[in-house]
């Protein structure tokens, strides 16, 4: 550890906090309906969505009704984003002629995109089109965070408006969470990353001339793929000498702007962030790394503002920040203590002028361990799922914080909206058990916590580990499964625990080492997408109607107060016990026992 | 109230052996599967058990002995569970027992013809049924809820409505009378119109009776989050036997996990410490609220109570004394003191009503005018009576003294030919602003002055308010007295805010409109008129001797009468919520041990390394599991008496108790087991059986 790297991890965690409240309350204005500044520019084009889409803006729905809406309007997208990329061959803005996407890939992806976890089963570069890639994937990158804003919406309103069935309009609240908030700020973050070098181009890929031609051997291929065997019945192999390299461009930097914005996570290219057209400079990577947690941040503000107390929302934000600190720290620490066995070896790790020191595998140069760990923690924190290293690379215990912080079911800020709603379910089990032991029937933020609420509250926090456990089991005892397994032993254990905790959770990253793009992990892992999203927004939404119904209670001395210290504590408690005590014997098995090797 | 609270033993031993014995009887599995997480232990414990069975006599995956033990404690985890419940329930039982016996029997004057007062047969009250009549003399109990027929009488109900001032009864209107209200002048026939004696102690055994079965709003609140907490650790045991298996072919060594080891490390993991006491608590806080001679009509009522934060008081007999007391004389003009407070004593030397005593009292601390005999003065007593509403004495001298309300001695002075003077009317109408009651004395058509009579504020009330405060409880106090009167008593007693002019009507708007600023109502009453209020309030305490309909309308009955009790009341409430909450953050806080002490074990044969992870230093493997297992059995043994009891509830606030709870349960129940396992795992050791 380096006074370099913790200053670095310092000033970033600065920089967010700094945010969070001119941008919270910017969109608290917007989403109660209130001038915001750029109301003058965009409320015409506001209305005209409303008049051709036929919506009326002042029309309530009840929880059945916003719910139906959220799932069909995700359901045409997916069908819509499965055939773009069945047919993209036939569709312009391909200049690279890339032909049809595979039935379980597009599905996977299409999927994956609708429900903001951005898997990716392909590379980019040699998958996708320039029309799929904006008119798709960006599309999605979009309205599938403005649904995660709009469901969170509605559970706030549940909680600020009494006895009432109405939670809001759901396309109102797409609209304006797209229009107001994800729109401009992806469009002034686009224009800094072009500034940095990112492309944004519809020309075809560049070729340039290596200075140094390289040769190697490959395997001779037929017609079909299988290798060609010469008289000894071995695989053949060829030399091949390289003298030119094809460099991917594209329209990439609206499309970063968003995937880090948007909690997606999801990169034009397959190297994702680590790719130095994604991510060429210093700066844009700090600024890529703050756009992740930006808006779920902010959102906390948003919540303690509408929610008629702003401390409720710092309480909240508080929890989510200790825990990312706490992670970001305990991985920084490991990833700069370096290798064990490199150690054992006497191979010097140690941090000095010539070299960063610790474990530098897998981690570009460019950013060094302090950058490439807080963006590790920051975007399992979040459901982000960019990476700008390879977690695969990572100690035992430094590829476990990001693990674990997705194990915690995404609501260490988590995805945009999902995150914090997922948290507000956590605070009303902390609330549930504390409330109890100050002998009252429990109450957050004056609505009472009774059965209804706990069963809700309970299928959230019971869905993901059931889909992420039971995948992982799956996996590991079928042939289809562990035949996509390349490393032996505890390790392959933690890729294939990864990969379903990473999609159950709508992250997104990938430990990598693990040959996903199979039918099975792409079938299993769409399954796994669909439920950690929809399974959970569901009864979201249903305790959100559950809430609007009731009284509020008005706050006095009995009553728990959920923006102390110590409540904080016992949240990030509760978190931590419920994540931990679920994943531990999984854990216990992957990087602990990796790590105890 | 005191006499009939008896405090029983925490175990008694009739109750324990009784206990025990149900304890097995409630193995069945019909029985355990209303409690989600105890009936997925006894499931564990009948899967172990046959798989001893099958060690025994074949290829066992463990030692036949300690698949045996194993799952020997695993059914003592159930027995233990059922032995709580049992015990809580035997001491509400013996509770409802004790109470019947010590009731008070009050002795009735049955009378044969309704006509015929002159004969009757006396018979205990408990043989009276509906249609019965009765008659009840001056310094009789009435023995049961009726109605007048016959007769005219003052009747003292401040038993009942703690109004001090007696009350006329009479066929028509006011007819109504209540079990244990006293005649204090004149005689009433009355006809019986309710079977008495069995009516509580049958509600009483139904509720500890009704206990066992019926769940409260937020214990099936909290059952809901037990039972998913099983479902998500029953996934994460039956995952581990796939990742296990995995884990052996990528290690190369070690066996997979066994069956009983899963099941060991389930039911250590699913919160059974609270999943087994949780209707024992139920129970406990039931018998808590019997034993404080409260019946609950549900135990959703105890619940509520807990959540109360407005509580409604009555004035009278609840932050006042029942009775008033003489605090003051003043005479009228060219009257002296001494002259008015030897008068007023002369009134008041017969008449034992403790209005009268107090101006006795008052008038030797005053004046020193030594109290009298009446015989020594050759005087006769005239007892207050319902047609003068006046009470005094006639001296042999001829005088008349005469002392009773301005309106009763304003008609007696005039009949004499006089009138109240000026000065004493304005003084009686400042004694009523001042919140006290004015009475007059007069010697024949002379008016000598007024008496002060005083509310007096009981004493502590004030303590009790302010702790109610400080725990967010909100107090008002409900008056019929002026608002002026209202705010001097308010102010004295310290309550938040005070109704005053209260009718029926206002009192059920105030309500209305605290319920509908969210906040939850409590209130006692005791009279028909108190009814919509009470079916209106969340929690509606009705005084035992109040009449059937308050009695209906509310959803706990004080045996006591006694209103203050509402604050009891709301500490019962309260505890049975917090011991619920502590216990289930100490269960699940227990798990943390747990897992330190069986996955080591139970993996350390696949990656050896793992043995870094037994931080406890158990000896072996096996040991560590069972010693688990014990743990977590005795631990419900060693928490039933914290479940009887509840826990102790301050009134400090919600922070403050948050923060003292989490210590306590939640870093204790983290600490708790690792000292726990370690010591059963020493003693296994020492055993010789590790």
């Amino acid at each position: 550890m380096t006074t370099h790297g913790v200053l670095q991890i310092t000033l970033f965690f600065v920089v967010l906090v700094a945010l969070v409240k001119p941008l919270g309350w910017y969109m608290a204005r917007v989403f109660e309906g209130k001038p915001a500044g750029l109301n003058r520019l965009l409320a015409p084009v506001e209305r005209l969505i409303y008049r051709l889409c036929g919506v009326r803006e002042d029309e309530e729905m009840n929880w059945q009704r916003y719910t139906v809406a959220m799932l069909l309007f995700s359901l045409v997208g997916l069908i819509v984003l499965y055939l773009q990329q069945r047919i993209q061959g036939f569709l312009p803005l391909n200049p690279q002629k890339l032909g049809a996407v595979s039935p379980d890939s597009s599905l996977n992806t299409a999927v994956s995109f609708t429900t903001n976890t951005n898997w990716q089963g392909y590379g980019g570069e040699t998958t996708m089109s320039y029309l799929t890639q904006m008119l798709g994937l960006a599309v999605h990158n979009f309205v599938s965070a403005a649904a995660g804003i709009a469901i969170l919406l509605a559970l706030i309103r549940g909680f600020t408006r009494r006895s009432v069935e109405g939670l809001g309009n759901f396309w109102v609240d797409l609209t304006r969470s797209t229009l107001y908030v994800l729109l401009p700020l992806s469009f002034i973050f686009a224009l800094i990353l072009v500034a940095q070098g990112v492309p944004q181009t519809f020309g075809a890929y560049k070729t340039a001339k290596l200075l140094q031609p390289t040769s190697y051997d490959q395997a001779v291929l037929d017609q079909s793929g299988n290798p060609v065997l010469d008289e000894q019945g071995r695989p053949k192999r060829e030399k091949v000498t390289v003298t030119e390299q094809s460099i991917a461009v594209g329209p990439a930097a609206s499309q970063i702007a968003i995937k880090q914005l948007g909690t997606n996570g999801g990169g034009f290219f397959n190297a994702n962030s680590a790719h130095p057209l994604e991510n060429p400079t210093p700066l844009s990577n700090f600024l890529e790394m703050i756009a992740i947690l930006l808006i779920p941040a902010a959102l906390c503000y948003t919540f303690g503002l509408m929610v008629g107390d702003t401390k409720q929302g710092w309480a909240i934000l508080a929890a989510m920040t200790v825990v990312l600190v706490m992670f970001t720290a305990g991985g920084y620490w490991a990833e700069s203590a370096g290798n064990p066995m490199a150690a054992g070896a006497g191979v010097d790790q140690a941090a000095g002028n010539l070299q960063p020191g610790g474990n530098m595998e897998g981690k570009e140069v460019r950013f060094g361990i302090a950058n490439s760990v807080i963006w590790a923690a920051a975007t399992t924190a979040a459901s982000n799922g960019s990476v700008n290293s390879m977690h695969d690379s990572y100690t035992p215990l430094g590829g476990l914080v990001p693990l674990l912080l997705m194990q915690f079911g995404e609501v260490i800020f988590g995805g945009v909206g999902s995150g914090l709603y997922g948290m507000l379910v956590f605070a009303i089990i902390a609330v549930f058990v504390a409330g109890l032991m100050v002998g009252r029937t429990p109450e957050y933020l004056g609505k009472k916590i009774e059965a209804y609420e706990m069963k809700m509250a309970s299928l959230l926090i019971l869905i993901m580990p059931i889909t992420v456990l039971i995948f992982t089991a799956v996996a590991v005892v079928t042939d289809i499964g562990k035949a996509s397994i390349f490393n032996p032993g505890a390790h392959g254990f933690s890729e294939v625990l990864y990969a379903f905790t990473s999609m159950g959770n709508n992250n997104g990253s990938a430990f990598g080492g693990l040959g996903a793009n199979t039918p099975f992990y792409n079938l299993t892992g769409s399954f796994a997408m669909l439920v950690g999203r929809f399974w959970l927004a569901v009864p979201t939404l249903a305790l959100a109607g559950s809430l609007a119904k009731k009284k509020r209670l008005p706050i006095g001395v009995g009553t728990l107060p959920t923006h102390t210290p110590l409540f904080v504590a016992w949240l990030i408690g509760v978190i931590v016990i419920v994540g931990a005590l679920t994943f531990f014997p999984a854990l216990a098995l992957g990087p602990i026992a990796e790590h105890f090797k | 109230m005191s006499d009939s609270k008896k405090s029983r033993p925490l175990f008694d031993r009739a109750i324990l052996h009784q206990a025990a014995v149900e304890a097995f009887r409630r193995l069945d599995p019909r029985e355990q599967i209303r409690n989600p997480v105890m009936f997925v232990v006894e499931i564990g414990s009948i899967l172990t058990t046959l798989l001893f069975v099958q060690a025994l006599f074949g290829r066992g995956e463990m030692p036949a002995g300690y698949i045996l033990a194993i799952s020997i404690w695993l059914w003592f985890t159930v027995v233990f569970a059922n032995f709580a419940e049992a015990v809580a329930e035997g001491r509400g039982k013996a509770q409802a027992a004790a109470l019947k016996q010590s009731r008070r029997e009050l002795s009735a004057k049955k009378l044969a013809d309704p006509e015929n007062r002159g004969k009757y047969t006396t018979v205990q009250a408990s043989a009276l049924r509906k249609g019965d009549v009765v008659l009840v003399e001056a310094g009789d109990d009435i023995p049961a809820d009726g109605e007048v027929i016959f007769g005219v009488a003052s009747v003292n109900e401040s038993a009942i409505t703690g109004e001090s001032a007696p009350v006329i009864r009479e066929p028509g209107d006011r007819c109504g009378v209540t079990g244990g209200t006293r005649v204090l002048s004149d005689w009433l026939v009355v006809r019986i119109t309710s079977n008495p004696g069995e009516m509580f102690i049958d509600r009483m055994i139904a509720m500890v009776e009704g206990a066992k079965r019926q769940k409260t709003p937020n214990e099936i609140a909290l059952n809901i989050l037990l039972a998913s907490l099983t479902i998500i650790f029953l996934l994460v045991c039956m995952t581990l036997l796939p990742f296990s298996i995995y884990s052996v072919t990528a290690a190369g060594q070690g066996s997979p996990v066994t069956v009983t080891v899963l099941v060991a490390l389930l039911v250590c993991l699913i919160p059974t410490t609270i999943g087994g006491l949780l209707s024992a608590i139920r129970i406990a806080g039931m018998d808590r609220m019997v034993q404080a001679n409260v019946i609950a009509l549900s135990g959703q009522a105890v619940e509520a109570a807990g959540d109360v934060d407005v509580l409604l008081l009555d004035k009278t007999g609840t932050i006042t004394l029942g009775n008033r007391q003489a605090a003051e004389f003043f005479p009228a003009k060219g009257v002296s003191a001494e002259r008015l407070a030897d008068a007023a004593q002369l009134a008041s030397l017969a008449d034992e009503t403790p209005e009268g005593r107090s101006i006795v009292v008052l008038a030797k601390q005053r004046y020193k005018i030594r109290e009298r005999q009446i015989h020594d003065l050759g005087a006769t007593f005239v007892p207050f009576s319902a047609q003068t509403r006046m009470s005094g004495v006639n001296l042999p001298g001829g005088e008349q003294i005469r002392k009773g309300s301005g309106d009763a001695i304003g008609s007696w002075v005039k009949e004499h030919g006089g009138e109240i003077p000026p000065d004493v009317r304005t003084v009686t109408e400042n004694i009523a602003r001042k919140g006290g009651t004015p009475l007059v004395v007069a010697d024949g058509v002379k008016v000598l002055g007024a008496i002060y009579l005083k509310d007096i504020v009981k004493g502590g009330i004030k303590e009790r308010f302010l702790e109610l405060r400080r725990a967010g409880i909100k107090t008002v106090m409900i008056t019929g007295d002026n608002p002026l009167t209202a705010a001097a008593v308010a102010a004295e007693a310290g309550v938040d805010d005070f109704l005053a002019e209260a009718t029926p009507e206002t009192k059920l708007k105030l309500i209305r409109e605290m319920q509908t600023g969210g906040r939850l109502v409590a209130m006692t009453g005791d009279g028909t008129n108190d009814a919509p209020a009470l079916a209106q309030a969340d929690v509606a305490v009705a005084m035992n001797t109040g009449t059937q309909a308050a009695k209906e309308a509310g959803n706990l009955v004080d045996l006591d009468s006694n209103p203050t009790k509402l604050i009891e009341i709301v500490e019962v409430g309260k505890q049975l919520l917090m011991t619920r909450g502590a216990l289930t953050t100490f269960s699940i806080s227990n798990d943390v041990a747990k897992y330190f002490a069986i996955l080591p074990a139970a993996f350390v044969g696949v990656y050896p390394g793992l043995a870094a992870m037994n931080i406890m230093g158990l000896a072996t493997p096996q040991s560590a599991v069972l010693s688990a297992v014990i743990f977590n059995a005795l631990i419900i043994v060693a928490l039933i008496p914290l479940c009887l009891k509840g826990i102790r509830y301050r009134p400090v606030g919600a922070a403050s108790l948050f923060r003292r709870n989490l210590l306590v349960y939640g870093l204790g129940g983290m600490v708790v087991p690792f000292i726990g396992i370690k010591v059963i795992d020493l003693i296994l050791v020492a055993l010789g059986w590790a």
